[in-house]
């Protein structure tokens, strides 16, 4: 244990997720030894994010103001909406440049272990969206584990029944650049199941 | 398949050991306490990824460590593969298959195959249902080593299931309406799913398992009533005839994901009031019968080891007749029984293409099982005939 404030900010930075007791300290001593201005820095971003960051009033993804810029964005597609967890999955949609419609941020997946219900999710406001814009179809690009997939079929049970509304869920099957032999049975299992014809 | 080489460090008592073994018999001989089963454990756990003692990881890291190793080289139809294990309680522990990381520790299951009999098993007749159940379960892994996964989405979507009854029935006994319950058709069929392809290949399995138990125990008790093992599951008169019964059907996941389904419907009431998961594999029962009575409770002693024994040598005469060879490891487990049984497992190990087995001192082992000679004394292991 070291003493007074510098173990608080270890305690602090370890409470950070990926960060683990040995890195704390790491991070703790290494900006104990930055110059102040790296660490005014930081300090102004860690407040500007406290105090600027808004959620988009349509998709829920983190923006700067009240609509994010891809919802403001008037190439975008408005009849296709994605639906993901987290923010950090429109980024990795995004990656791709492939997908030239909009998103729908849940904030989470049906988890009821840690307490999270439909009503802890963006559903609502999905729902609303639906009822009120042009959206004919609807992606289901939540993750591919217990969660995920359980979100995806109460959304798919709730969305149904919207008439010439599509909802699609997204692919899953072998990574590119892989090796057949190195892929587990569950995934290619389910590659097989979703094989298309050529 | 055999082991060819043991390499452990800080796992248990060993700060390190290296033992290299041969096919056939090989016997560690030494004192008790001097660390012989932790090595018998250190194979168990490449083949299943736990400890036949030890319910967690922590027991098996050396006092004052922080991570064991565990390396094997397992040779297989003569093409040798080198495991390595990393096992570090409380994170995730890591794996490396001929020094390539792989992306789970999951994925070496199935290089090494063993059947372990040790003097715990008594549990397996007398203990609860969840150690029948773990029986099934890591010879279902032995046998195919997609049943990890399986197994493991199975009990994740358990516990989530779990936990929403639990808020559910809270709320309800609170007075709420049950909007708590607008996600359990969705849990539901989900458990039905992952439910049904255990509860398949569970069923599958005693049936195939069903004779080799019965024919092992003959062999090793010729004058005892004859031994059944039946799968009950908690669908009741719900499962389909000629499911788990040697001779009857393939069980077909989707009529049992269907039947699950429908056991939910019918006692979600029941599920709610009392906030548990009441229908599902988590709950089936592998039934032990001897004679006409259930063993638990009613075989004595004697019996029990009996039954025990012949559930493992069935488990062993199943994965050799499906084209692998098991390692068969022997725990300490010839002080516990009688000449006959001594010799009839005797007999069975000299079949086997690898054996391991420890023993306190060198008279109780029958005089058929010949074979390498290890002494483990203070630490040290020397090879001694």
């Amino acid at each position: 244990m070291y003493e007074g404030p510098v173990q608080d900010l270890i305690d602090e930075l370890g409470r950070l997720p990926g960060i683990g007791p040995k890195s704390a300290q790491r991070i703790a001593f290494h900006l104990l030894a930055a110059d102040p201005a790296d660490i005014g820095r930081l300090q102004d971003a860690l407040q500007r994010v406290r105090e600027g960051v808004v959620f988009c009033e349509v998709c829920g993804n983190v923006a700067e103001q009240s609509i994010c810029r891809i919802c403001a964005d008037p190439r975008r597609d408005p009849k296709l909406v994605c639906v993901v967890e987290e923010p950090k999955d429109v980024l990795a949609i995004e990656r791709t440049r492939e997908y030239r419609g909009r998103y729908h941020v849940l904030g989470g997946a049906l988890d009821p272990l840690s307490g999270v219900g439909p009503d802890q999710l963006r559903i609502r406001e999905l729902l609303n969206r639906i009822g009120t814009d042009e959206i004919t179809e609807i992606i289901l690009a939540t993750d591919p584990n217990t969660e995920g997939e359980a979100t995806a079929t109460y959304l798919v049970r709730l969305l149904r029944d919207f008439p010439g509304l599509a909802v699609t869920r997204l692919a899953s099957g072998l990574p590119m650049g892989g090796d057949l032999e190195f892929a587990d049975e569950l995934t290619l299992g389910r590659a097989l199941t979703g094989r298309r014809a050529v | 398949m055999y082991v060819r080489q043991l390499q452990v460090t800080d796992f248990r008592s060993w700060a390190h050991a290296d033992l290299t073994f041969e096919p056939g018999v090989s016997v560690l001989v030494g004192a008790n306490g001097q660390g012989k089963t932790n090595l018998i454990e250190a194979i168990g756990y490449v083949a299943t990824l736990g400890s036949h003692r030890a319910p967690t990881d922590a027991p098996l890291v050396r006092h004052g460590s922080t991570r064991a190793i565990v390396r094997t080289a397992v040779v297989n139809a003569g093409r040798e593969l080198l495991v390595e294990l990393e096992i570090t309680p409380g994170k995730s522990n890591r794996a490396r298959i001929n020094r390539a990381p792989v992306g789970r520790p999951r994925d070496v299951l199935g290089v090494l195959r063993t059947v372990l009999f040790a003097p715990e098993d008594i549990a397996l007749v007398r203990g609860d249902p969840a150690e029948r159940r773990r029986f099934l379960d890591e010879l279902l892994v032995a046998r195919s080593p997609r049943y990890a996964g399986i197994r493991g989405d199975y009990d994740r979507v358990l516990k989530q299931r779990s936990a929403l009854l639990k808020t559910a029935g809270a709320a309800r006994r609170a007075g709420a309406r049950g909007e708590e319950l607008a996600t359990l058709d969705v849990w539901d069929g989900h458990l039905a799913r992952h439910g049904a392809e255990l509860l398949a290949a569970r069923l599958d399995l005693v049936a195939d398992l069903g004779p080799h138990v019965a024919a092992a125990h003959a062999g090793v008790a010729p004058e005892s009533r004859p031994v059944e093992v039946r799968y009950r599951s908690t669908l009741g008169a719900a499962l389909p005839d000629g499911y788990g019964v040697p001779g009857g059907g393939r069980a077909d996941p989707e009529a049992l994901a269907d039947a699950l389904l429908a056991e939910l419907g019918r006692i979600r009431a029941q599920e709610v009031e009392r906030g548990v998961c009441l229908v599902g594999p988590h709950r089936d029962e592998l039934e032990l019968v001897l004679g006409e009575a259930p063993a638990r409770g009613y075989a004595s002693h004697g019996e029990s080891w009996s039954f025990a024994l012949a559930l493992r040598l069935g488990a062993f005469h199943l994965l050799r007749g499906e084209g692998t060879e098991p390692v068969l490891l022997l725990d300490d487990v010839f002080a516990e029984l009688d000449r006959r049984r001594r010799e009839r497992l005797a007999e069975v190990a000299a079949e086997a293409e690898q054996v391991l087995v420890t023993a306190a001192v060198e008279e109780d082992l029958p005089e058929k099982l010949a074979g390498a000679r290890y002494e483990v004394r203070d630490g040290e292991v020397s090879r001694a005939g």
